[in-house]
């Protein structure tokens, strides 16, 4: 057999921009994969319970079932992605031995360890972890992350939470693009960051790996907006399975990803769709109800 | 001849045929609609999920420009996905599009799932030098018609191929900064 290389950087990174202007949605049995890869969506997350109903259900929230990610991953041509609890080494392992696609290091679920964050680059599989604002973006991709996501307020069906994301990571790369080169290492330091993700940064402009928005995303108009703001694509997580018609809602939601700046087109495909999800208004969350703070 | 590259921009990954494009000082320019097409000298439909890309080609209403665009024998180059749009594969089982400018059988993520995506560097007919080559879930040809010229073939698969003015590849130049594909592309056109 000839030379190949696995697990690489620009391997796992590479997948993540084949992913880009497109749907990564949440599902939790074959069905609604089917439904999903129908739709358009370029990638389906295997979850036991979609973000809004782990709210409801409470507990512990962990690794789906294996089962549960095999049917899904029988059920369809287009990527898997199964999400891990933050720090869980063994769900990870074991996501990876099943050969999903990519692992979400996940705030969704309970994690495993409130201090650690995973060794992604010790994997072959590639993972997409959270962020809130660059120094957090940085130091995923510091642990081996090779696809990041905006957090937001999963489960909400409210966007407000994914918009203070992006532009924080926005204004902070814009902030870094006007340092000199002498005052990097204090902004480094500030911001939590490895100080060569920081310099790679300033030089390129833009995060060195694809980054998505997630965490309330619940219309096509939701979509249009994260894409508007320089996402480079969609995960959504409760938005179109527990809308009133998710076959509807996965079709429109992955045409105004491609379409965002067509405005009489997002018009036309947000007409006759049935109702959202129905959302939760953040400030009525209490502080340990908030997703987005797991994650260190 | 100064001509302009179009990038098929409903999916996938298109700023890295756009740079790539950049770097070896050509006009570039995002299609995601059929008027977008007017004036091209070609067209790349990039790397992506290629059931996506089929649905969204559908939807914008691109598909018979596209024919068109091809009947023109305007140049067209399929990357990964790409080359599983681009060809006629007729064994497939779903409705999802195939547009059929190459005579061929595909075997979609036929090296495997993501664990199993990797790089090598591969002996591409026409380019003196071993090409950098990212397989990421790659498709492989299964088979050709006689028409069809092999470019390049990894583990006795065949990797890359041309027909005419259409020319597709499995894995992906855009992920490089090995341009030689590319040249080859562009070469095709200034015949």
């Amino acid at each position: 057999m000839s030379k190949r290389t696995i697990g690489s950087e620009r391997v796992k990174r590479g997948m993540a921009k084949m992913q880009k202007g497109g749907v990564i949605m949440d599902v939790v049995n074959a069905e609604q994969a089917k439904i999903a890869e129908a739709a358009g969506a370029v990638a389906v997350m295997a979850l036991e319970r979609v973000p809004s109903d782990i709210r409801k259900a409470g507990g512990v929230a962990r690794m789906a079932n294996p089962k549960i990610i095999e049917e899904v991953m029988n059920a369809v041509s287009i990527p898997v992605m199964a999400k891990a609890r933050i720090g869980h080494i063994s769900e990870a392992r074991i996501l990876e031995s099943m050969g999903v696609d990519y692992i979400d290091e996940s705030e969704v679920l309970t994690p495993a360890d409130e201090e650690f964050h995973l060794l992604k680059s010790d994997y072959v599989v590639p993972f997409v972890c959270g962020c809130r604002d660059l120094g957090e973006a940085l130091r995923r991709i510091g642990e081996g992350a090779s696809m990041l996501r905006t957090k937001g307020e999963p489960g909400t069906g409210n966007i407000v939470e994914a918009v203070r994301h992006i532009r924080k990571v926005n204004s902070q790369i814009s902030v870094l693009s006007t340092k000199s080169n002498d005052e990097l290492m204090t902004f480094a330091r500030d911001i939590g960051a490895p100080y060569e993700l920081v310099k790679e940064v300033k030089e390129l402009g833009k995060l060195p790996v694809v980054n998505f928005a997630a965490g309330g995303v619940a219309t096509p108009a939701d979509a249009a907006l994260m894409m508007s703001l320089g996402a480079d694509g969609v995960f959504v997580g409760s938005g179109i399975f527990k809308s009133e018609s998710p076959e509807k809602f996965a079709r429109a939601i992955v045409r105004a990803t491609t379409n965002y700046e067509d405005y009489a087109l997002l018009a036309e495909i947000s007409k006759d769709l049935g109702e959202p999800m129905k959302g939760i208004e953040i400030s009525h969350l209490q502080q340990d109800e908030r997703m987005q703070e797991r994650g260190w | 001849m100064a001509i302009t590259i179009g990038v098929l921009a409903v999916q996938g990954a298109v700023r890295e045929h756009l740079l790539a494009l950049k770097v070896l000082g050509v006009k570039a320019v995002s299609v995601k609609k059929a008027e977008d097409l007017e004036g091209l000298d070609g067209l790349i439909i990039p790397g992506g999920e290629s059931t996506a890309i089929g649905r969204l080609i559908r939807e914008q209403g691109l598909e018979d420009r596209l024919h068109s665009f091809h009947k023109e024998g305007k140049a067209i180059f399929g990357t990964c996905a790409g080359l599983i749009l681009c060809s006629t594969d007729k064994s497939h089982k779903t409705d999802d599009l195939r547009l059929g400018f190459i005579d061929m059988e595909v075997e979609r993520n036929g090296f495997g799932r993501q664990v199993a995506s990797f790089e090598t560097s591969l002996n591409f007919e026409g380019i003196d030098q071993e090409v950098e080559a990212v397989f990421i879930r790659a498709p492989y040809i299964q088979s050709v018609g006689p028409d069809v010229k092999v470019l390049a073939t990894f583990d006795g698969k065949i990797v890359a191929a041309e027909q005419d003015n259409v020319l597709v590849t499995a894995h992906h130049p855009e992920l490089t900064e090995d341009y030689a594909v590319l040249n080859y592309f562009l070469d095709k056109i200034g015949k």
